[in-house]
């Protein structure tokens, strides 16, 4: 018997082992549209011919501040610029990675005679927002090139930032409607203000489709032709009634109640908070009701986005039908370089699904105060609006680019295909997605919000409480972060 | 004259002070005026809102009043002890077995020093790691899991993070595992500081050895005893990275939520007012409670 008992243990321990190693590889991912190419920097890619380099350098020379000070929390922007910026060099680089595995630290670059000086804080606990809040906080009093001059933000905390006196309007800068009108809309209604000031600009959109299971498709419905499947999920009634014939065949729609939650809660109609209360949208109600129903009758499970339970149905052996996410998660986040994974096998196809959605993306915020404004002008023209240097990027790091023309031509162009999709060109895909999707009920405080509220009512949906403990529970942990508002 | 007399061995003491000058410093510096500041702000509303500081404004005691006639705070305070003492009470038993088996001279034990070592690995992981890996372990597609089914123990997997009593158990099982064996050292240290004329003393009277350990050790042991239920309490009482990381964020219902994650969920927009009412409350229980455990130790003396 103590044999036994020594064995099992000996075997779990090694197991545990195994597990551990891949649930980081899996959760190394989660930092944010396109973080799993790091190792793309190279100096010698940058194609100073392709643009006006010499008259950028020239107009950024005159009366600039001798540093650019950059707040971010992984090296995505750097790449960006290192790749795409004419005139940017590399200089030194001084970060080492923290126990968790992600960068930290400060690089050195130069764009002319100005240093270009990366601060990088993972976002891991806050980190990277406390950090910012108090330089920001100390902005005043900082030398003029101890000074913050571009943060980078994320969607659930932009407003934040874009409520606050410290981030600068775009239109201050000298760029004007024009120069931004082939972006997508909801890019700029996350960083547009309450008094609707349009204050920082992304290079980016992270629109989301559902990846199906090509295998399960043509099992279960005899097709895994996209609009055959996207017939099935055209709305959530579809969804849930397809939820069901998944089930009988063996599969799970979706991993988790988590998965859905970004397509409902892009698609609300209310802001979290309205007037200092906080306020449930009827779309996320629906979420929970939706949800619940799935969760009881079986159809799907509630682990957390990220977790191994989650990751499972990266390998036919998951016996999932889909995932909710933009191109980043396809191809960086969902094993497709591991052999036997349905991505290895280009064994996903993506169609639309219920409602359109997005995850994900990096919005480049001047800060108040800066010395560099001819330079941060610069820099977001080149990166957000000019279709060549977007295109460029398109091409050499799979982003999907803020720039209607030049996505709508890719996806008419049918070179471009992905093999993880196999050989679908999903571009038109995004594009319709995103095209319309509104964002204008963001809130300042949509981050603890998200969190919290998915938090206490998969706890509902677990059966561990009831729905009006759950909503309490919500209300008493969002009090609890932010004193400021009421329920 | 006098005092040019006096001053040479006023030279010596000075020596006393200045060595001391950097432990009063440091203490000064980094307790006794976040210590004081603490209880300050606790009457203040101060938080901020976004970017924007609000505060400090003086509130009297509201912040105590809205923490009191919450009743959340009670259940913190009530998980916190729980799963204290879950993990706690098995720990000192089975510290004492082991400590009285190592240190009783006619068992005559082998491999002492391995087991010594071994016992105490567990104290040397991170809290943060042993955390994470109890949550593989444990998961729903974890080995745990897998072995209880495939064994035929259980129908189907078992959501252990799910439930309140598997997950309470888990994290004292952890603080257990964690901590006996630093509490046997202890133990161990106080029990071959007793005199071995006593338990041979014993011995020739004739005693068993069931009453040399509760007549004998146990009453000289008290000292040592006293101060690992203290410092354990202590501990206990500020629980926080098994139970954040096990249970990512004290799921289900709140359960498993201990004061000291509920005064990090509270720093999240720097509110050090309501922080700062938490911390003076675990100031007080902290004290409180540490009394009684001396005087329920200490009183049967008399």
């Amino acid at each position: 018997m103590k044999k036994k008992v020594l064995s099992v243990l000996l075997a779990a321990t090694m197991l545990t082992g195994i597990l551990a190693g891949c649930g980081n590889g899996a959760t190394t991912d989660q930092g944010g549209a396109g973080t799993s190419d790091a190792g793309t920097t190279d100096a010698g890619t940058t194609d100073a011919g392709s643009t006006d380099a010499g008259a950028a350098d020239a107009g950024a020379a005159a009366g600039e501040g001798a540093v650019l000070n950059i707040y971010t929390w992984n090296t995505e922007f750097m790449n960006r610029l290192t790749d795409h910026y004419p005139g940017y060099t590399k200089g030194s680089d001084n970060t080492e990675t923290d126990e968790n595995g992600n960068l930290k630290g400060t690089v050195e670059g130069k764009i002319g005679d100005i240093t270009v000086k990366f601060n990088i804080t993972p976002s891991k606990d806050n980190a990277y927002q406390n950090n910012l809040d108090e330089a920001l906080l100390g902005q005043e009093s900082a030398a003029a090139d101890d000074k913050v001059d571009i943060f980078l933000v994320e969607a659930d905390y932009a407003l934040k930032y874009v409520n606050s006196d410290y981030s600068m309007a775009v239109k201050d800068l000298g760029i004007t409607d024009a120069d931004i009108a082939d972006q997508y809309k909801y890019t700029q209604d996350v960083v547009t203000d309450s008094n609707g000031v349009l204050k920082g600009l992304s290079w980016q959109g992270c629109p989301g489709v559902m990846f199906y299971n090509r295998e399960a498709a043509k099992e279960v419905f005899g097709s895994d032709d996209p609009a055959a499947v996207q017939e099935k999920v055209k709305d959530w009634a579809a969804f849930n009634a397809t939820a069901k014939e998944l089930h009988d065949a063996g599969y799970s729609i979706v991993t988790s109640a988590a998965d859905t939650y970004r397509t409902y809660s892009n698609n609300v109609s209310s802001p979290w908070v309205v007037d200092g209360k906080i306020n449930i949208d009827e779309n996320l109600m629906n979420w929970v009701n939706d949800s619940k129903a799935l969760v009881d009758a079986g159809y799907i499970g509630t682990s957390e986005l990220w977790s191994a339970d989650w990751s499972k149905g990266f390998f036919p052996d998951g016996k999932v039908f889909a995932y909710f996410g933009p191109a980043w998660l396809v191809n960086f986040s969902m094993s497709a370089d591991t052999e036997g994974s349905i991505g290895y096998n280009g064994g996903w196809g993506a169609t639309e699904g219920p409602q359109g959605f997005f995850w994900g993306g990096t919005w480049i915020c001047a800060a108040t105060g800066t010395d560099n404004v001819a330079t941060i002008k610069d820099i977001m023209l080149q990166l957000t609006c000019n279709p060549e240097i977007m295109k460029e990027i398109v091409i050499k790091d799979d982003d999907f680019v803020n720039n209607k023309p030049t996505m709508e031509a890719m996806a008419q162009d049918t070179s471009y295909s992905s093999k993880v999709l196999g050989g679908q060109n999903p571009l038109a895909m995004y594009c319709a997605g995103v095209n319309d999707l509104d964002l204008s009920n963001l809130s300042d405080y949509d981050q603890a919000c998200n969190e919290e509220f998915q938090k206490a009512m998969l706890d509902y949906m677990k059966g561990n409480v009831d729905l009006d403990t759950a909503k309490e529970n919500f209300f008493k942990a969002v009090v609890t972060k932010h004193p400021d508002l009421t329920y | 004259m006098k005092m040019g007399k006096r001053s040479k061995a006023v030279r010596f003491n000075k020596w006393g002070y200045i060595f001391l000058i950097p432990f009063l410093v440091t203490f000064v510096v980094f307790q006794l005026i976040p210590l004081i500041s603490t209880i300050v702000y606790s009457f203040f509303e101060y938080y901020r809102a976004g970017l924007k500081v609000v505060g400090p404004n003086f509130l009297g005691l509201q912040n105590y009043i809205k923490l009191f006639s919450d009743a959340d705070i009670w259940k913190y305070t009530g998980n916190t002890l729980i799963i204290w003492l879950m993990g706690f009470v098995p720990q000192i038993i089975v510290s004492l077995l082991i400590a009285a088996w190592f240190s009783d001279p006619s068992l005559r034990l082998k491999g002492q020093r391995f087991f010594k070592t071994v016992i105490y690995l567990p104290n040397l992981i991170m809290a943060a790691a042993f955390a994470m890996l109890f949550f593989m372990l444990f998961s729903k597609g974890g080995p745990v899991n897998s072995i209880l089914v495939n064994s035929g123990i259980f129908a189907e997997a078992y959501t252990f993070l799910d439930h309140v009593w598997p997950t309470r158990i888990l994290i004292a099982f952890m603080n257990f595992l964690m901590w006996f064996g630093n509490t046997t050292i202890l133990l161990m240290a106080g029990m071959m500081g007793i005199d071995t004329s006593l338990f041979e003393a014993a011995q020739v009277d004739g005693a068993t050895s069931t009453q040399i350990f509760f007549r004998v050790t146990l009453p000289l042991l008290k000292p040592i005893l006293l101060y690992v239920m203290i410092t354990s309490l202590i501990g206990g009482l500020q629980m926080f990275d098994v139970p954040q990381i096990l249970t990512g964020d004290a799921s289900p219902n709140n359960t498993s939520r201990t004061l000291i994650m509920f005064l990090n969920n509270n720093l999240y927009s720097k509110n050090y007012g309501m922080g700062g009412a938490i911390s003076v409350y675990l100031f007080v229980m902290t004290g409180i409670l540490s009394l009684l455990v001396f005087k329920f130790t200490n009183g049967k003396k008399k």
